[in-house]
């Protein structure tokens, strides 16, 4: 169980996140939207959705720097995993309690306006439940964590996503040993990438960075160039 | 191919051409995005047609279809060129039109036959072991069975049914219905034919040939100007749009061009880039405001002062102090200004009285065929007296001197118009004129303390008659001293100075209107500089702003004097531009055959609705208007302090006005009472009513025997949109809950009607089926015990025309009607079939008699110089001459679907005709046989068929001289006969053209020019009322022949409306201590005028609408009058009297004028509409609030242009004089909580 839970539920995972994505970005090309809400009530989201979204990405990147970035690299420049540990416990407790206030407060409006509550799907309402459990199951291992402050189980982590990516076929092997409340908060993750394709966050894929570099500000666009009619 | 490859470009080169220093690129990404834009706007058809609705905009559009679903309109552009220099028609449409396709597909579709689940029950149940006629009889029989549904009405509770199953129940009621009470208690209620003509013909040929009654709608919707047949002999006739772009000066009165004539509007911008210029009147800013060169803001209600003002300034100027010309030729050869009027003596004193006729004088001037009809005026040519040519005597019984020639007996004359000269009168007499201005209510005063009667000096001639010397004056003499104006003759009441505030000048307007006098001095001069530069071009555009008020005929008639003293009335470019309703049914002449039946009975039953709605739900019971308040001081002696239903009933008797129900018996048993007596129809009635044997049901409205039992609604939102006194019909009418918060005349302990029975208990419920055949879930269907579900306006066959343009074109099928709907011309063919199916186990061939009031353009139009009562052995009981005619109608129940579907032989036998005048049909007859076919067998045998709509359309076009130009001809020569002048050439031109439908579904057509009309269609003038009557000589269809500004019939004088005068609006006393409540203050005027957020009048219910404006009911208020109120915009308020309450939210705005709140016409109160705190029930209507009021002038009947005429004379539903609280509500109550268990199990 502990085996198909983190050695093979993470494939089945990201192979739908990547092909579901795909799948839509092909099928329903205007479904691929984030679906704001601030057309209905702008006053509350401003805030929150700032907290949630600045907490989200620092915790995000966060965790994508911390368990991919190969573990000699860390051993190369000197930090050691006792540190890495600190810095981990500190800025992404303060992201997730930032986190955590901006997506309580998204939730509570979504679900108490009654005109976005209308407006709401399914997966708009339970993709923000998910999140907010991920992030309290998240900031929840950080007590766990103060309990053995020397980085090691940090380790385990790192080893076990890196295995993954790596197709490793022990990967799951790594975490056997951790708290239950790691394996939930990977659980969960892990479930989060399922139902990525299903849902708005696959707006993540298309924030428009190009806005920042584009020089002219009146884009035309060109049959001469384009593909063949 | 793929979106996600066509990104993956990473090898592509960076470099992108740029432009505009940078600023701008070109990129080359994926396209493909766009077409899923093309798709959208990509459609399999596009199908012509048009909206059955009443706006008068009648502008063709492009419906588009893509997989048989409609999906959006935009508008025609292939409208015919008309004359060189004027601008185009097109584009014609609103943005409110194309936001109709929404209904096709929307929730609020009535999708399937619905019956009232209480009703559906107990059928069932009865049909189980009944045949269809026995189960409603048991129905109605069992009170308590009828209450269950009759009680339930708008309360929810509809359960589907088939079509077989709801017509079946239909046809059985109306079975039952004329076999128990008789076919004139089946009633149908539907406007506009114009808009959707087969449509209205649909229910009107299966009610005409069932015998039950056609209601009219113009009267009732109080857009009639009885103003216009008083003047003019004629309902409405107005000029075409395009005519407003020749005019040199532009009124607009009460008229919201750019927002209730937006296809016409760009007209009036293109008027104004010509140079025309423009005065604007109105008491709000309204949008038009702005289109003028100055505003004036008039007060509500109070525009016959500021028009008796401009008159003042126009005769002081242009007619008094200097002739100008063409005023003067103008107005002696088209109006009534020459003829001589006697001055009667009243307690001592000169009243104007009825017109001088040569039946008067000594040897009757000559004249042996209707002596007594033919005006008398002096001719300076010969000096002496002459009863020149085109009076209505000149028009029956005669042919060849109904003309406007300037002739007398075949001798030229020259009419003297005033006998102010020294050589022209005998002396100088003091005349009295009756003066309302002091009469005003609390919110209209001006503190006016003079008498209400005025004398006034006016130059007369002594003349001989039969019986001894009288006094005459002729008709301009007395209208100047009308509106005040000293000509040097001496005497009290009458003045040169501008400044002095004596009745009639502009300082006396300006106090009662709030109108600068040196504004009216200088629009007034303005408009009559022009007129007199042009020839004419000077035009008043008029809305029903005016009209609605009680006194609505001083307003028109105000202005009408204007327009005739300037000589603009049949001058392209000028005249009166009443746009009030669709009311230009083009082809009427070809129509009405087909609409009433004339192919297989004539006559048909009509009535005027207003009369009818106030007997009916019994608003006369609450009437609070006395005659005294409205008589004139100068009223001739009679029996005047009756109620208003009092004289309703003695027009009635007298044979003015229609009736419906005619006769407390069933006619059809009088019919065969009569029979049995070996008697004649007509004298065996007469007999009977004398002896008191049978009753008009007039005499006693509340009796079941004279209840109308079955109503049909279609096309219409009686109850949500036109019903005056709302509350009264779902009181009375319909018996369900009801917000009347007044109490009754036996309640009030006030005078009850001497000529009405009075019952203490006013009955609830009077109908036994209501009816309603509509494409969405109006008001009006939800009150409804079936709803049939309609065709929408993409979804069949019509034809449609408005008075705005001279295009005829159609509604044309783009889909098949959706879901389960039907056209209605389909739909009263399966209702005529379930009848034919299902009476006959009760009715057979039977004899039926119409009760026909006189009619206008009619030979019997002059039957009554004299009113006189036969009830009060004043004259004998004459059917057609002293009361109504009884005429026998035989009717087939056996056969009514067969003749529905054919035109029948009568206008083979009979021809076809109209306004006075018929031809022969049997050359058409036989083009429709060869071009629908006949019946080869059964009751139609031989007969044209009329299967589909396609088929009625075919036969409007071909009977219609309109659309075919040999009809055309024939008429114009019919004409001829009576005028004694040749008209053909109007016509000759087009004799051969034919227009189909598949013509007007090609492109819209010009119509042909006809006598039905007075203007004319052609390359070289716009279509302008009164151009041939003007330039071809034919007379206004009046007594006299001309534009009659005095009218001289007894009742008129009794009320004091000979001549226009300003008069205050009525005090309806709905505000009553009893009803508001403590600390409620603010009362304002109530005024509904049309909606910027709605198609037209009625649709505001869809979601576009909804969403441009609040989204629910609202009123509009003034500033000042909100902060007085408490209120701020957008909050709640409830607006009540006596009349009931309605629940809505206030827009605050600097639009309004102090004292009046807005509320548009139509806001559904199924959509967003709270409780009323007041009455407890669902907010209420704009009609909520209001109560229909009478007037006795327009019952007037027999008499040359005062003769009814369906939807042309008659009396009009005013609404405008009520007043209401307005509170900002303190609990708002949705009323959303479930019924309770009882009631829900039931």
């Amino acid at each position: 169980m502990h085996n198909f839970l983190f050695g093979i539920y993470p494939y089945i995972a990201l192979s739908v996140l990547l092909i579901g994505s795909i799948a839509r970005y092909e099928r329903d090309p205007f479904t691929w939207k984030s679906s704001s809400s601030q057309l209905l009530r702008r006053k509350q989201l401003v805030i929150g959705s700032v907290l949630f979204h600045v907490g989200v990405l620092v915790i995000f990147f966060g965790h994508l720097v911390g368990l991919l970035t190969p573990i000699w690299v860390f051993d190369a420049i000197g930090i050691s995993h006792g540190a890495k540990q600190l810095l981990a416990v500190i800025a992404g407790g303060i992201a997730g309690i930032m986190a955590l206030i901006g997506g309580g407060m998204l939730l509570q409006r979504r679900l108490n306006d009654p005109r976005i509550r209308q407006t709401s799907s399914f997966a708009d309402i339970a993709i923000l439940v998910l999140l907010i459990a991920q992030l309290l199951l998240g900031v929840g291992t950080i007590f766990v964590s103060l309990q053995h402050l020397d980085g090691h189980e940090m380790t385990k982590f790192m080893s076990w996503a890196q295995g993954i990516f790596t197709f490793q076929s022990d990967a799951a092997d790594h975490i056997a040993d951790v708290a239950l409340l790691f394996k939930l908060h990977l659980f969960l993750g892990l479930t989060i990438f399922l139902v990525f394709p299903f849902t708005r966050l696959v707006h993540m894929l298309s924030v428009p960075l190009r806005y920042f570099t584009r020089p002219g500000y009146q884009i035309v666009r060109s049959r001469r160039n384009g593909p063949a009619e | 191919m793929s979106h996600l490859l066509d990104r993956l470009n990473f090898f592509q080169s960076k470099e992108l051409d740029t432009f505009a220093n940078g600023h701008g690129q070109t990129t080359r990404e994926n396209r493909d995005w766009e077409d899923t834009y093309r798709n959208r706007w990509r459609h399999d058809k596009i199908v012509r047609s048009t909206h059955g609705v009443n706006c008068t905009g009648s502008c063709s559009w492009k419906i588009y279809v893509k997989s048989g679903i409609v999906t959006w309109e935009t508008q025609q552009t292939d409208y015919p060129r008309t004359r060189p220099d004027l601008p185009n028609h097109e584009p014609r449409g609103c943005a409110r039109g194309a936001s109709y396709s929404w209904y096709l597909y929307s929730a609020n579709r009535v999708k399937n036959p619905l019956v009232r689940g209480r009703l559906m029950k107990t059928w069932r149940r009865m049909r189980a072991t009944m045949s269809p006629i026995q189960a409603w009889t048991a129905l109605q029989n069992d009170p308590i069975l009828r209450g269950e549904y009759v009680k339930t009405r708008g309360k929810g509770g509809f359960v589907r049914a088939t079509w077989d199953e709801a017509t079946e129940i239909v046809a059985a009621a109306n079975a039952y219905t004329v076999k128990t009470y008789g076919p004139d208690r089946v009633f149908g209620f539907s406007p506009i034919p114009a808009m959707s003509m087969i449509s209205y013909a649909a229910g009107s040929r299966y009610l005409s040939l069932l015998g039950g009654v056609c209601m009219s709608f113009y009267d009732w919707y109080c857009d009639l100007p009885p103003a216009s047949p008083m003047t003019w002999g004629e309902q409405t006739d107005v000029p075409e749009s395009a005519d407003w772009y020749n005019a040199g000066y532009l009124l607009l009165w009460g008229s919201n061009v750019p927002q209730t004539r937006t296809p016409d509007a760009h007209f009036y911008t293109e008027a104004r880039y010509r140079g025309t210029k423009s005065a604007v009147i109105c008491p709000d800013y309204s949008e038009a405001a702005k289109f003028g060169d100055v505003w004036l803001n008039v007060k509500q209600g109070t525009d016959a002062a500021l028009a008796m003002a401009f008159g003042h300034v126009i005769l002081r100027e242009f007619h008094l102090d200097r002739q100008a010309p063409y005023f003067e030729e103008y107005c002696r050869k088209y109006s009534d200004f020459p003829m001589l009027v006697k001055l009667e003596e009243k307690d001592g004193k000169l009243i104007p009285g009825r017109f001088l006729r040569a039946d008067d004088l000594d040897g009757k001037l000559g004249e042996e065929t209707n002596p007594e009809w033919k005006t008398v005026a002096w001719d300076s040519k010969a000096g002496g007296l002459v009863s020149p040519n085109g009076a209505i005597g000149y028009r029956w019984g005669e042919q060849g001197e109904w003309n406007l020639e300037e002739k007398a007996a075949g001798t030229d004359t020259n009419l003297l118009m005033s006998l102010v000269l020294d050589e022209d009168h005998d002396e100088v007499a003091g005349v009295d004129f009756p003066y309302f201005g002091g009469a005003a209510t609390e919110a209209f005063t001006t503190g006016d303390t003079r008498p209400d009667v005025l004398t006034r000096n006016i130059p007369v001639k002594q003349i001989k008659t039969a019986n001894g010397t009288i006094k005459v004056a002729t008709v301009f003499d007395l209208f100047c001293a009308n509106y005040g104006l000293d000509r040097g003759l001496g005497g009290d009441w009458v003045t040169s100075n501008y400044d002095e505030d004596m009745p009639g000048t502009p300082a006396w307007a300006e106090k009662i209107t709030g109108v600068s006098a040196d504004k009216i001095v200088h629009v007034a001069r303005e408009f009559a500089q022009n007129a007199e530069k042009t020839n004419g071009k000077s035009m008043v555009i008029i809305g029903a702003a005016m009209n609605h008020w009680y006194h609505m005929d001083m307003n028109y008639r105000g202005v009408i004097n204007m327009l005739v003293m300037c000589g603009c009335v049949g001058q392209s470019g000028g005249g009166w531009a009443h746009y009030v309703g669709q009311e230009k049914l083009r082809p009427q002449t070809g129509w009405q055959p087909l609409a009433f039946a004339l192919d297989w009975a004539r006559p048909p039953r009509h009535m005027n609705s207003t009369s009818a709605w106030y007997a009916h739900t019994d608003q006369w019971r609450y009437e609070t208007l006395t005659a005294s308040e409205i008589l004139s001081p100068t009223a001739p002696e009679g029996d005047w302090d009756i109620n208003i239903i009092d004289y309703n009933i003695r027009a009635e008797r007298m044979g003015w006005l229609p009736s419906a129900p005619q006769l407390k018996t069933n006619p059809l048993e009088v019919a065969k009472a009569a029979k049995a007596a070996g008697k004649e129809i007509p004298a065996y009635v007469a007999e009977q009513l004398k002896s008191g044997e049978l009753e008009m049901s007039c005499e006693d409205p509340d009796a079941p025997e004279n209840w109308p039992r079955n109503l049909f609604v279609w096309r219409s939102n009686l109850l949500g949109s036109s019903g005056k006194g709302h509350e009264y019909f779902l009181k009375h009418l319909l018996g369900t809950d009801h917000g009347v918060m007044g109490k009754d005349l036996g309640e009030e302990g006030a005078q009850l009607p001497k000529e009405a029975k009075w019952h203490d208990e006013g009955p609830r419920g009077k109908l036994d089926l209501l009816v309603t055949i509509d494409f969405r879930m109006s008001t009006t269907a939800v009150y409804s015990d079936i709803v049939l579900p309609t065709a929408s306006w993409y979804e069949k066959n019509d034809l449609n025309t408005s008075d705005m343009h001279p295009f005829i074109h159609p509604l044309q099928a783009a889909v098949d009607p959706a879901y389960e709907s039907k056209s209605d011309w389909e739909i009263f063919k399966a209702i005529a079939k379930k009848v034919q199916e299902v009476a006959p186990e009760i009715l057979g061939k039977e004899t039926d008699i119409v009760a026909l009031p006189i009619l206008h353009d009619t030979p019997g139009e002059i039957a009554q110089d004299q009113v006189k009562d036969w009830k009060k052995g004043e004259c004998d009981l004459i059917p057609g001459k002293t009361a109504p005619n009884y005429i026998a109608v035989e009717r087939d129940y056996t056969a009514i679907y067969d003749r529905f579907v054919a035109l029948g032989p009568l206008m083979d036998k009979i021809g076809n005709g109209g306004k006075g005048i018929s031809w022969n049909t049997e050359h058409e007859v036989q083009h429709l046989r060869e071009l629908n076919g006949e019946w080869e067998d059964g009751p139609a045998k031989g007969c044209p068929k009329i299967v589909t709509d396609i088929d009625a359309t075919e036969v409007v076009l071909m009977l219609a001289p309109e659309t075919n130009g040999e009809v055309a001809v024939k008429a114009w020569a019919a004409l001829s006969n009576a005028t004694g002048r040749d008209h053909t050439h109007l016509a000759l031109p087009k004799e051969d053209e034919k227009i189909r439908f598949r013509d007007i579904a090609a492109q819209p057509r010009k119509i042909i020019s006809s006598p039905t009309w007075s203007g004319l269609e052609s390359e070289k003038v716009c279509y302008n009322a009164g151009y041939t009557n003007v330039h071809e000589l034919i007379p206004w269809r009046t007594l006299t022949g001309r534009q009659q500004l005095y009218q001289d019939h007894l009742w008129m004088l009794a009320f004091g409306e000979g001549f226009m005068s300003y008069r205050p609006p009525v005090d309806l006393k709905t505000i009553t201590k009893e009803v508001v409540d403590d600390g409620d203050s603010l009362v304002l005027n109530f005024i509904t005028p049309h909606q910027k957020w709605g198609i037209h009048s009625t649709y505001s219910d869809n979601l576009l609408m909804l969403t441009l404006n609040r989204g629910g009911p609202v009123i509009w208020i003034s500033e000042n009058d909100a902060k007085k109120g408490g209120i701020v915009d957008n909050d709640w308020v409830e607006l009540y009297n006596t009349n009931g309450a309605l629940t809505a939210r206030a827009v605050v705005s600097q639009r309004m004028k102090d004292g009046t709140t807005f509320m548009y016409h139509a806001q559904e109160k199924i959509v967003n509409t709270p409780g009323s705190e007041k009455t407890g029930n669902r907010g209420g209507i704009h009609n909520s609030v209001t109560r229909a009021t009478l007037k006795p002038t327009h019952m007037i009947g027999g008499y040359a242009q005062q003769s009814y005429g369906f939807n042309y004379y008659g009396t009009v539903g005013s609404n405008r004089d009520e007043f209401v609280v307005v509170r900002k509500m303190r609990k708002v109550d949705w009323l959303d909580q479930p019924a309770s268990q009882k009631e829900a199990a039931e």
